[in-house]
């Protein structure tokens, strides 16, 4: 190994005083051969959010799709893909696993805001790139600071930004009440709903109230934001609580206009058991496609996509939109390496995915993933939609943040 | 005025949860002297079975009744299986084969079922009662539910000569032994009611918070608080102190310390008790010669 990455530095060194006729000779970073590309991942396929496992598995499909296709530029992707049971200090064994033992040459989509939080610095001092990381945090965007590291979805903050700006549209007197989970993820769509609303901020937002996950109920929180004369709910609960909230918020007669987070727009998983009657009218906002919408049967796109699902991944749900979000990010991937060519170094890595201009046919329309040196957040619009009791129904442009 | 009756009735509806909760710790307390840490996981788990059976077709109060057994007869095997082999042990041992279980049957359950949140149906109606908007009619039921599952519990032991033997066995088992009680199954008999009772909490618990696998994680700890406030030898004492608990986390979180701290009323209830009054309000204090 040690000889190699030290042919390696003396390729490298090569390549930085020769000029333009080097670039075109191939470049190969750790993990990377004539006939393969190794990609490291870690997922929670056990422990408490293992529902999101699927999204591993919706990954690995995809690169077994790319594989019998032929591969990228003639290079197969071995996928290897680590449980780390949505704990952090697992997260890290695994990832040093990948990078020390399995020498991959990056590491794409480790799950959890907690889980790549652990591994972030030592990505970076490593510098292997951290790429397209599965959460919403906002610290994934900051390429002066960590070079190494992308998020991929758009930000909480971002989103809580775009409910902002529908609300000053819409309706700018607006008293507004907030729910929020008691960590970083719950203070993050607090701040992006502040930077938002701007100097109006003090005024509009007229209650806070926050839960801890071991809350049994938050019915407390849901009463006490009801007595502030609030006519706007917004909701930055996980699942269940989120379905507490909408359910205690109709049973105590309380029909303020809801914003739900992104985090909470599964139909099977928060509207139903909070009753789907009760749940007409809440607004969210999303830049992928609802596979579960009917709307969608014709689309090209998702037709292309429901194949996919039939072909590689079976046994799994064709209308969990998590699957269509492993896939669209795969899909991601696959294009910074198509970008890369031969010069397959983990440098080239981040300035390819630093450089992308695509319109994936899974997003909403008018959603982009775009990226530059100083733009680390590759989504960054998102379309507002209203479920109608059964689905729900996009409406408006595109919003950016 | 109108808003702190809305939480103080809230409070009344999710301590009437703890109270549930609480007459399951109380009762394996009163089997074993120990405090069981799987009870919410092994209510939890009978909750599935509930589900599972109610999936299959089957009317909402046999499948009440099956899983009441069932959980009752899974219980005896525990005591049978994982606990007897532990009765000589030290209590930290005991301990940590409890904290054992907890992880196994949280694990089972998210492994067989899934960690997708689930509703589970109420067997009462989802109007509530004189269209009042304060507390559901299935919290009511629930309420009532515990009220009636801790009627029984004092009837079976004030009354009956097997309640009688239960009660000797765990007081003193070397004397019930010599007049004849059969100590060992005196025991699992208690741990079969405590899971009985725990299915029947599961069952009233999960339409208010959802059923998954971690459902019972958060309030078991109030369960505990319910259980010291009230005497952990004391059934009504419990569930008393379940009903406590629930108004003063509400009514303190709203309108003195804030929601961050309101788990944190339930621990300081907890060390409160312990160091002040480990006996509990209603609890008998022990004396033990030595």
């Amino acid at each position: 190994m040690r000889e190699r990455s030290y042919t390696l530095a003396a390729a490298l060194a090569a390549a930085l005083t020769l000029t333009a006729p080097a670039l075109a000779q191939k470049q190969y970073g750790p993990g990377v051969t004539d006939t393969e590309i190794k990609i490291g991942n870690t997922m929670p396929y056990s422990g408490p959010a293992s529902a999101y496992g699927t999204i591993g598995r919706a990954e690995a499909a995809y690169f077994r799709m790319i594989n019998d296709q032929g591969g990228i530029n003639g290079r197969k992707i071995n996928f290897i893909s680590l449980d780390d049971g949505y704990s952090p200090p697992k997260t890290v064994e695994q990832v040093r696993k990948l990078v020390e033992q399995e020498n991959v040459l990056l590491v794409f989509q480790p799950l959890g805001t907690p889980s790549n939080t652990a591994i972030h610095k030592y990505m970076n001092a490593k510098k292997v790139p951290q790429l397209f990381v599965a959460t919403g945090a906002t610290k994934w965007g900051d390429p002066q600071h960590f070079p190494w590291t992308m998020g991929w979805q758009p930000s909480y903050q971002a989103e809580a930004r775009i409910y902002a700006k529908y609300l000053l549209q819409t309706k700018p007197d607006a008293k507004i009440a907030v729910l929020y989970q008691n960590d970083d993820y719950g203070k993050d769509y607090l701040k992006g709903l502040k930077d938002g609303l701007g100097d109006k901020a003090a005024k509009m937002i007229v209650a806070e109230a926050s839960y801890e996950v071991t809350d049994p109920t938050v019915d407390s929180q849901i009463v006490s934001l009801q007595g502030s004369g609030a006519d706007v709910f917004f909701n930055v609960a996980t699942p269940k609580f989120a379905a507490q909230a909408i359910r205690k918020a109709y049973d105590i007669g309380w029909h303020p206009l809801q914003l739900l987070n992104n985090v909470s727009i599964s139909v099977g998983s928060v509207l139903t058991p909070a009753g789907l009657e009760k749940s007409i009218g809440i607004i969210t906002a999303d830049y992928r496609k609802d596979p579960a919408d009917p709307q969608c049967d014709n689309d090209p796109a998702m037709k292309e996509w429901r194949a996919f699902m039939a072909k590689y991944y079976p046994e799994g749900d064709v209308k969990d939109n998590s699957n269509l979000y492993g896939y669209t990010v795969a899909m991601t991937l696959a294009q910074v390496l198509k970008q890369c060519g031969d010069n397959l170094t983990r440098e080239n890595v981040m300035k390819e995915a630093a450089h992308l201009d695509m319109s994936p046919g899974t997003l909403q329309p008018g959603v982009k993933i775009t990226t530059s040196p100083t733009d680390f957040f590759p989504i960054k619009q998102m379309r507002l939609q209203k479920f109608d009791g059964k689905a729900w129904v996009p409406f408006g442009e595109a919003i950016g943040s | 005025m109108n808003a702190l009756l809305h939480q103080i009735l809230s409070g009344l509806a999710t301590g009437g949860i703890y109270a549930s909760v609480a007459l399951a710790l109380v009762m394996i307390h009163q089997a074993t002297h120990l405090v069981n840490f799987a009870q919410g996981e092994m209510a939890m788990f009978s909750t599935y079975i509930a589900w599972a059976l109610i999936e299959g077709g089957m009317p909402y109060w046999d499948a009440f009744a099956l899983t009441i057994l069932i959980s009752f007869l899974g219980g005896i095997v525990i005591e049978r299986v994982v606990i007897r082999p532990m009765a000589n042990a030290p209590v930290l041992a005991s301990v940590i084969v409890f904290i054992g279980l907890l992880v196994i049957l949280n694990s089972v359950a998210g492994w067989i079922f899934t960690y997708t949140v689930k509703s589970f149906p109420s067997p009462f109606p989802a109007e509530p009662l004189w269209n009042n908007s304060y507390i559901s009619t299935h919290e009511l039921g629930a309420i009532g539910v515990t009220l009636v599952v801790l009627a029984l519990l004092f009837i079976f032991f004030r009354f009956t000569l097997l309640g009688l033997a239960m009660r000797a066995a765990a007081e003193n088992p070397v004397s019930s032994r010599l007049v004849g009680i059969r100590v060992g199954w005196m025991l699992a008999l208690g741990w079969g009611l405590a899971a009985a009772i725990g299915a029947v909490a599961g069952m009233m618990v999960a339409p208010i918070v959802f059923l998954d696998p971690n459902m019972m994680s958060g309030i078991l700890l109030y369960g505990f608080a319910a259980a010291l406030l009230g005497g952990i030898d004391n059934p009504a004492g419990a569930v008393l102190g379940g009903f406590i608990v629930g108004v003063l986390e509400n009514v303190v979180g709203a309108y003195l310390i804030g929601t961050e701290l309101k788990l944190t009323v339930a621990l300081v209830v907890i060390v409160g008790v312990l160091t002040l009054k480990p006996s509990g309000l209603f609890g008998r204090v022990l004396v033990s010669r030595v």
